[in-house]
């Protein structure tokens, strides 16, 4: 029997057990103000701050550079950015999906800046886009109980991922 | 309690067809045996399933959603309810009274004025027959449901989506493509943009529900469509509503409709 991955992105084992309506999260929602898909989020108090300039983010999220070997674990793990269920990587083990583009070479045909608007909301680059938005919280619809008012990734992970993109120079390195 | 009985001896077949290895059964189906499988546009999960689990669903001993017919057809003859009937006193034998009718469902009926799914048609015939209504996913209306739509077992699905179904089917297919959870994905993202492609190890079928309930390998057990949705909504972080709310009942409908002309395959078996 080969290994049952059913649960893309949280275990549906784990959550089964909720029982409140999606009620709450349209509750919540209702009082966070609407507005279309910025590119700045300085209407979202809770997080760290950036400005898009052109199709990237200069500043970093954190002062602590990003560690790509972080980085290369937040792309594995089903918790964290799941990339990997999406995105070929030069990763051995790996069992990639392919419905994005294949992300060898990446660190190649962009910048740091570029890379990190990317990963923090890649629906300011393509509104239709199913990437999900790593680092935003407004916007949103129905979200689950624990997961309301939360980003996908910590402004940490974020800086690592891009550290660790960077890396990718070449296309079809297998490490 | 008693879906611990059911759950054992589906483990022990389970077990059985793994020991007794199912590799003699695999086969590799020729195109013509998967036509049956699909209808125009629209392909079952079967397509996308292994040799191995379709061998399993194709095999009545070895699929373990068997069980689950037999204890429907046990509750089909019991009494139940003030009435003192079974469903056999005015149905007689659901061979032939329930031929077709899983595969119509979800529809509008007149006497309750909306769309319902066999779960809900279910309980309000229990209701007429003054016994408890069943609770959602609970094992005698798995049993039922599936030993219902059973009958219809390789009958083309075909749901109405006109007429006073209409306005549900189109709340159905609003959910389908509505962005929602912490990922801010559609189902329709997932099964119709990106459908035959992988989301890591798995393929991505169109999410068709012509074979549920479904015995799933990973559940071990026989489930509702409406615990998938449940699962498909908690995978991009969305809350799962309730079972039997109306936006399910309706996405069912839009779903069923999807997928008419495809075999009724219930009991299928998937991962
Ligand atoms: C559910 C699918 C999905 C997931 C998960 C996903 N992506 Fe993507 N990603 C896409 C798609 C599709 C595109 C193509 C761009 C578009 O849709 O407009 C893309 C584009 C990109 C690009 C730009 C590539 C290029 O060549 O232009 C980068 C960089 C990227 N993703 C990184 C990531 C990282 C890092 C993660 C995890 C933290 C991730 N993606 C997770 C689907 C996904
Ligand atoms: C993140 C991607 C994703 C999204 C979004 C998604 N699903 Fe799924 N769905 C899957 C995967 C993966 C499977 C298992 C493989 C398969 O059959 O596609 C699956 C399976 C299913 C199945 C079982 C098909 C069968 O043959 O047994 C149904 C039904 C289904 N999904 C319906 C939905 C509905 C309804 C929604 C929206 C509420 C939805 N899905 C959203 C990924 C997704």
């Amino acid at each position: 029997m080969r290994e049952m991955t059913k649960d893309i992105f949280c275990g549906e084992r784990a959550t089964q057990k909720r029982t409140v309506t999606a009620l709450a999260g349209i509750a919540v929602f209702a009082f966070v103000p609407l507005y279309g898909v910025g590119a700045d989020n300085d209407k979202v108090p809770a997080l760290v701050r950036y400005h898009v300039v052109a199709d990237g983010i200069p500043t970093p999220l954190t002062s602590r550079p990003g560690n790509s070997v972080e980085g290369e674990k937040v792309v594995e793990d089903r918790k964290l950015g799941n990339c990997l269920s999406c995105h070929a990587f030069p990763l051995k083990a790996a069992d990639p999906g392919n419905v994005g583009p294949d992300l060898r070479g990446v660190g190649s045909r962009y910048k740091a800046a570029q890379l990190r608007l990317r990963v923090v909301n890649m629906k300011v680059l393509d509104p239709q886009t199913i990437m999900p938005a790593y680092y935003r919280v407004d916007g949103l619809h129905d979200v689950g109980k624990a997961f309301v008012g939360k980003t996908i990734l910590d402004p940490q992970q974020v800086e690592d991922l891009v550290a660790y993109l960077a890396t990718l120079t070449t296309k079809g390195t297998s490490r | 309690m008693r879906a611990r009985l059911l759950a054992t001896p589906a483990a022990v077949a389970f077990g059985f067809a793994v020991a007794f290895g199912i590799a003699p059964l695999v086969r590799s189906l020729t195109q013509g045996d998967l036509a049956k499988y699909t209808a125009g546009e629209a392909k079952s999960g079967y397509v996308y399933a292994t040799a191995q689990t379709r061998a399993m669903e194709d095999d009545e001993f070895q699929n373990p959603g068997s069980l689950w017919v037999d204890k429907g057809k046990a509750l089909w003859n019991s009494v139940d309810g003030t009435a003192g009937k079974s469903c056999a006193s005015c149905h007689n034998a659901a061979e032939t009274s329930m031929k077709g009718v899983g595969a119509s469902y979800p529809k509008y009926d007149a006497k309750i004025g909306r769309v319902v799914d066999i779960e809900e048609r279910i309980n309000f015939e229990r209701e007429r027959m003054g016994a408890t209504p069943w609770k959602w996913e609970s094992e005698p209306l798995l049993a039922m449901t599936v030993y219902v739509k059973a009958q219809s077992h390789g009958m083309s699905v075909a749901v109405a989506t006109d007429g006073p179904a209409h306005a549900t089917w189109e709340q159905g297919k609003a959910f389908y493509e509505a962005r929602r959870g912490q990922l801010d994905m559609a189902c329709a993202q997932c099964h119709v943009q990106n459908n035959d492609r992988k989301l890591r190890s798995e393929t991505l079928s169109q999410g068709q529900i012509n074979g549920f309930p479904t015995y799933r390998l990973d559940w071990q057990a026989v489930g509702s469509a409406q615990r998938r949705f449940r699962g498909c909504n908690e995978q991009v972080r969305a809350e799962p509503l309730p079972y039997g709310s109306p936006q399910y009942v309706a996405l069912e409908l839009y779903l069923a409709s999807r997928g008419n002309g495809l075999p009724v395959e219930t009991p299928a078996v998937r991962k």
